[in-house]
């Protein structure tokens, strides 16, 4: 059996994931929502928890990927400027053969155009340290959705439908839930690796002491790049399945939202506890469940009360759920004096 | 013939209108224990960072082992085997003395998919556990290393430098801060680091007994300038040393 699999956890959510669509078929926009929310946790935490750079810009591969996904989709069989002036979808047609091979190319690349998006900002980035790093990318996030929001050929302000699927409507949700679920899964498990890899201390180190891991001869420049490229990968992947389900895709509210799933990745993270593994999945799901109760049962209220969660979060418990876990009971995750004798 | 593996020549360095370095020129013997002395804000500090590649220097020549290293960067130059401590202790806190152990492998020869690599093999596991021994940190090695007494931080960082395997350490007050009786453990420790794994040492230290004892040739600097080398005999009975030291300049 492998070590890193658990009856008593992953299996339960494996179950739970392939289930629910069918158990729950009135929630399944909610729990593919939910999956995509875990994602985002995961791949802030890459950047925020582990690295300690705490990026308010990561939102900013969403979008990347969303329209990278769609470009490709659209622009493998048709011409994108003549697409997007004919307003979309109605009017061109795809046949099945060319809608699956867009979405599996465009799904692909929309993880690769994100990583190499990220590995070139960061090269511009880097540099700043702190708070700078996070206004800087926010700064970012904002401008590409203003830019992209001024051009023509990709729709601009009125943006661009993606390709309408060529089968029905209980069909398509059900493929893109499990995309979702399969794209969270793929997250995690690629995190869970890396984590235990060299690549999991140095970027520890970077986050506790960065002169120090320069000091010590780690090249923090690679390990700061690649760390933001894969966070990048998912979230462009996490883009493009979000670009399809949404059906359209406008610059602001759908590919950039900077205010609403760019702030909810940093607060899931903080409210699971940054910088852990389970934390962040934790805090996806309790803040995307008190987010969808709120907004169905509480309609108006539901910004107070995200909002009193933050601040109860950042005043009260600022390592999160997991970290006062370990706080609370630090040998139960191996935090104890070892001697010779016990060990040997 | 002695071979000298840091050779500083004609180093000057200011910040803004201060001159924290005025063409310093020093070498340091192969395989010995080199003391760099001064009084606080004499530019000890500024000369260990100008090595290291913390700064650019503004004229002179930094060669390591016959290489010119003064245009070359920080991580770069401690891929070379130029490793330095700093004099307020600096670990990666938030993890155990294990973990910071492991990280400070040397990183020589890492390619790109060694990032990617394990990190717990037998062979890097059996070093951190005899290292962390030889300090004394073994049975606190799952402790977060941020809650360790500020005297154990200072092992564990040692030990962190060792596992580094460099060929030079350079070593900032290296018992600033440090109770009497680990003293004497580190001192201990410090030459054999040097005698067993033969580690060149180049050491800032305002404990004269100590420097005094450890070291065979000490520099001492003053006002940004090289004020005297020599044997610690020689140095003690320096007059200028004397002075610099009780300011009368």
């Amino acid at each position: 059996m492998n070590k890193n699999f658990s009856f008593k956890l992953h299996f339960p959510i494996l179950v739970f994931g392939i289930a629910a669509p069918f158990l729950f078929p009135g929630l399944q926009l909610q729990i593919a929502t939910l999956w995509v929310m875990v994602l985002f946790a995961l791949t802030w935490d890459i950047m925020g928890g582990q690295m300690g750079y705490n990026s308010l810009g990561n939102i900013l591969f969403f979008g990347v990927g969303m329209y990278t996904s769609v470009l490709f989709q659209v622009g493998q069989f048709a011409d994108i400027a003549e697409y997007t002036s004919a307003h979309g979808g109605d009017s061109f047609t795809f046949t099945n053969a060319e809608y699956y091979q867009g979405l599996i190319i465009g799904i692909i690349m929309s993880g690769v155009v994100a990583a190499i998006t990220a590995a070139l900002l960061g090269w511009t980035v880097f540099g700043l340290r702190g708070p700078y790093f996070a206004i800087g990318t926010l700064g970012m996030a904002i401008a590409a959705g203003e830019l992209m929001g001024t051009w023509e050929w990709v729709g601009a302000g009125s943006g661009i439908s993606v390709p309408v699927f060529p089968g029905g409507a209980h069909t398509r949700s059900l493929l893109f839930y499990f995309l979702t679920f399969g794209a969270a899964i793929l997250t995690f498990v690629t995190l869970q690796w890396v984590y235990k890899t060299r690549f999991g201390l140095a970027v520890n180190a970077i986050r506790d002491d960065e002169e120090k891991a320069e000091a010590m001869g780690i090249h923090t420049v690679r390990y700061k790049t690649v760390a933001w490229s894969i966070s990048a990968f998912f979230v462009g992947i996490s883009g493009a399945l979000f670009g399809n389900i949404t059906g359209i895709i406008e610059p602001l509210e759908v590919a950039f939202p900077t205010v609403t799933f760019g702030i909810f990745m940093v607060a899931m993270t903080l409210l699971g506890g940054k910088g852990t593994l389970w934390g962040p999945v934790l805090g996806a799901v309790l803040f995307h469940t008190l987010k969808e109760v709120t907004w169905t049962y509480f309609l108006g209220w539901q910004w107070v009360a995200l909002g009193v969660l933050i601040i109860i979060n950042v005043v009260f418990f600022q390592q999160g759920i997991m970290g006062w876990l370990m706080e609370k009971f630090p040998e139960k995750f191996g935090i104890v004096v070892e001697n010779k004798e016990a060990t040997r | 013939m002695t071979n000298y593996i840091i050779e500083v020549e004609g180093v000057s360095k200011s910040y803004g209108g201060v001159v924290a370095n005025k063409g310093i020129s020093m070498k340091v013997p192969d395989g010995k224990i080199t003391g760099l002395i001064g009084p606080n804000g004499s530019g000890k500090t500024t000369l260990f960072n100008s090595i290291v590649g913390y700064h650019p220097i503004d004229e002179g020549s930094i060669k390591f082992k016959g290489e010119e290293i003064s245009t070359y960067r920080v991580p770069k130059i401690a891929r070379l085997g130029l490793l330095r401590t700093f004099q307020q202790t600096r670990i990666y806190s938030n993890m155990n003395c294990i973990e910071n152990m492991l990280i400070s492998i040397p990183h020589r020869k890492m390619g790109f998919a060694d990032m990617f690599g394990e990190r717990e093999d037998k062979q890097t596991m059996e070093e951190v556990e005899r290292l962390l021994d030889f300090v004394g940190l073994y049975e606190k090695r799952r402790l977060r290393s941020g809650d360790l007494s500020f005297g154990q931080q200072k092992l564990l960082e040692f030990a962190m430098a060792l596992m580094n395997k460099p060929e030079v350490l350079l070593l900032d007050e290296p018992t600033a801060g440090i109770n009497p009786t680990l003293i004497n453990g580190l001192i201990d420790r410090l030459r054999r680091a040097n005698e067993e794994f033969g580690i060149t040492l180049f050491v800032i230290e305002h404990n004269m007994r100590v420097i005094m004892n450890m070291a065979e040739s000490i520099y001492c600097l003053a006002h940004g300038e090289m004020l005297a080398h020599g044997s610690p005999d020689e140095i003690q009975n320096d007059q200028r040393v004397i002075d610099a030291y009780l300011g009368a300049h």
